[in-house]
């Protein structure tokens, strides 16, 4: 019966319960939108922005301070205005987009990864490595994530020579935010690999002398995803506005290369001069971003959960 | 009961010891400490000398709880940037920081239960719905950019309160406070609202999922059959029971306060021990990162033991003492 073509597979999603679900539910609908339109945005940043905010050759400090172009003394050329050194907003916008997003996606796929390895091996192998793997994220939760997130930052730029820490600024947060969020994937996955390990196919495999390795990768892993997705979905906003607070902080995106945090950091500077577009218009884009995804992380969570069926 | 008390404070101390251990890895292998002290033409000898002087050739051990003794003492060093004991800095901050959290703390209390319990009582009612929506909004919203609109709404626009600083403060001892003066306090408002309002909708989510299911119990519907007033049947009997995990919450968001705090007193350039972290974050000062970090887990251990302790106490079907619980030792 089942249909493994693409048309045949996606047919099949369009029947199933899940995207009934969420047909039924507007605000998800909306808000699964607004994200994929902000992805687009970010995406192809390169060739939607009117101006490259970085081509220093480019800007001319004349038009520097334009406000919006639909207010008075705005210039069409500058859809949100320009900041104080003539850089278009929408572009730097767009630019900063970019790199939220990567650094969102890049850090929830690092956590997922550690989070799922760790709670294989704690779960599969048990004993001393599970005890110490458990601790430690004991520890870890019992401090807000924000403040391990920075704690790790400090290290890591410590570690780093000063004149190179601007270039690895993305992989810092990156390892930073990564390496404070992998604990609930961790206690997830342990969890239900405790379940799993004890099923026949573990057993029938164990008994043909299938390595614990593979058993944990090829056997397990498959049968422990579900409730990660849901829980990536989730973080990734927790990750977006991680990375944000950080580059706000002034400890994560130098202003060289700003992300959507920068830009708030730095137009903050500008609030008392009455240049509001500066800081209100990446602030806006920060925000329509986070609720989207939480909004949709909320939905998926619930959908998938057969107690609230 | 004693035995509990016992073993939590046991946690307590280890959670404390790891810590301290961490902290102790930071300030002897980031960076050396010997080549912030020296010249930077120090010949080998003499830095060999001043390694010996620190006793920084000692077994790891010996160091460590060299650490463990000079901490427990509040003696975390000299700053690297600011060339002062480390311990002066945090006091002199501390203040600041207290009174900010304090208020915050309150201000959640004071605003999110009866908006929890108002919402719970009229679910259907236009304001509750409102406060709905603004709850999510409050709780979507980056703190920061909530911190930026007000400064932008309540001094650019309407000029109404200060946005940085603590205001005129008054010295009592060592101890500086702003509540005693009226710029202090119109200073305090927009931070403390800042960093309240995530916690504030928290609370009132909080208050208003469990009032409602109480109100759902069969003791509600005998004591309403009862032919009791709904205002003693509200805040008599339901309200009570609703405040249990309220405290529990409350107590480990203290913590998340003080995090938090950190990005409050960046935005409103308050001059508290979180903005003095940032500071060293961003310099690499680690006896200063240290220090914090031993001061903030010492503050979150204290909380989260009395969180415990407390939740013992008010709830008597949680002691863990098996003869109370069977209702024999009471």
């Amino acid at each position: 019966m089942s249909d493994t073509s693409f048309t045949g597979r996606l047919r099949s999603f369009a029947d199933s319960d899940l995207f009934y679900s969420f047909r039924r539910s507007k605000t998800t609908v909306i808000a699964s939108i607004a994200l994929a339109l902000l992805v687009f945005l970010a995406v192809f940043a390169p060739v939607i922005s009117p101006h490259n905010p970085f081509d220093i050759a480019g800007l001319n400090l004349l038009d520097s301070e334009l406000p919006p172009s639909w207010q008075e003394g705005g210039n069409p050329a500058y859809l949100l205005g320009t900041d104080t050194q003539a850089r278009d907003v929408l572009s730097s916008l767009l630019y900063g987009l970019r790199i939220s997003l990567l650094v969102g996606f890049a850090s929830v796929i690092l956590a997922a990864v550690l989070g799922v390895f760790l709670g294989l091996v704690g779960g599969f192998v048990g004993g001393i490595a599970d005890a110490i793997i458990m601790r430690i994220a004991d520890v870890l939760l019992s401090f807000p994530a924000i403040l391990v997130a920075l704690l790790i930052n400090g290290v890591m730029r410590g570690i780093l020579p000063a004149n190179q820490q601007d270039s690895a600024a993305i992989v810092v947060l990156v390892l930073s935010i990564g390496l404070t969020n992998w604990v609930q994937y961790a206690r997830t996955v342990r969890g239900s690999t405790l379940v799993e390990r004890q099923r026949e196919y573990v057993q029938a495999a164990r008994t043909i002398g299938v390595g614990p390795l593979r058993i944990m990768l090829t056997h397990i892993m498959p049968n422990v995803l579900g409730p990660v997705l849901v829980l990536a979905t989730i973080n990734l906003g927790m990750a977006v506005l991680t990375e944000a607070t950080l580059s706000f902080l002034g400890v994560g995106m130098p202003a060289t290369q700003p992300s959507l945090g920068t830009l708030i950091r730095v137009g903050n500077e500008y609030l008392f001069s009455g240049i509001w577009w500066v800081v209100i218009f990446p602030s806006a884009t920060l925000a329509v971003l986070v609720l989207a995804v939480n909004l949709i992380g909320d939905w998926l969570r619930d959908a998938l959960n057969p107690k609230l069926r | 009961m004693f035995v509990f008390l016992v073993r939590r404070l046991f946690q307590a101390v280890m959670v404390m010891l790891a810590v301290a251990f961490i902290a102790f890895l930071m300030f002897r292998y980031l960076g050396d400490p010997v080549n912030n002290i020296v010249s930077q033409d120090a010949t080998q000898e003499q830095r060999e000398e001043v390694r010996q002087r620190l006793h920084l050739d000692d077994p790891m051990i010996m160091q460590y709880g060299r650490f463990v003794a000079n901490a427990a003492q509040g003696d975390f060093g000299m700053s690297y940037r600011n060339s002062r004991p480390v311990s002066a800095l945090l006091a002199e901050r501390l203040p600041a920081t207290a009174e900010l959290v304090l208020v915050a703390a309150l201000l959640s209390l004071v605003l999110g239960i009866p908006l929890g319990i108002y919402t719970a009582l009229k679910p259907r009612g236009i304001l509750s719905q409102g406060l709905q929506i603004l709850s999510l909004i409050g709780i979507s919203l980056p703190t920061f950019v909530t911190g930026i609109l007000l400064i932008l709404i309540f001094s650019v626009w309407l000029g109404w309160l200060p946005s940085f600083g603590r205001g005129e403060v008054i010295d009592i001892g060592w101890w500086s406070t702003g509540f005693l003066t009226l710029s202090g306090i119109k200073a305090l408002i927009l931070p403390s609202f800042m960093l309240c309002l995530f916690q504030l909708t928290l609370i009132m989510r909080l208050v208003r999922a469990e009032m409602m299911e109480v109100l759902r119990a069969d003791y509600i519907k005998f004591a309403k059959a009862r032919g009791l007033r709904n205002k003693t049947i509200h805040f008599r009997h339901a309200l009570k029971n609703t405040l249990i995990p309220v405290v529990t919450i409350f107590g480990l968001q203290l913590g998340g306060l003080i995090a938090f705090a950190i990005i409050t007193e960046t935005v409103f350039q308050w001059p508290g021990m979180g903005a003095l972290f940032i500071q060293a974050v961003n310099f690499t000062d680690v006896p200063v990162m240290a220090a914090y970090l031993v001061m903030v887990s010492l503050i979150f251990v204290i909380i989260n033991t009395s969180v415990d302790l407390l939740y013992n106490v008010i709830d008597p079907r949680l002691r863990a003492d098996p003869t109370r619980a069977s209702g024999r030792g009471a």
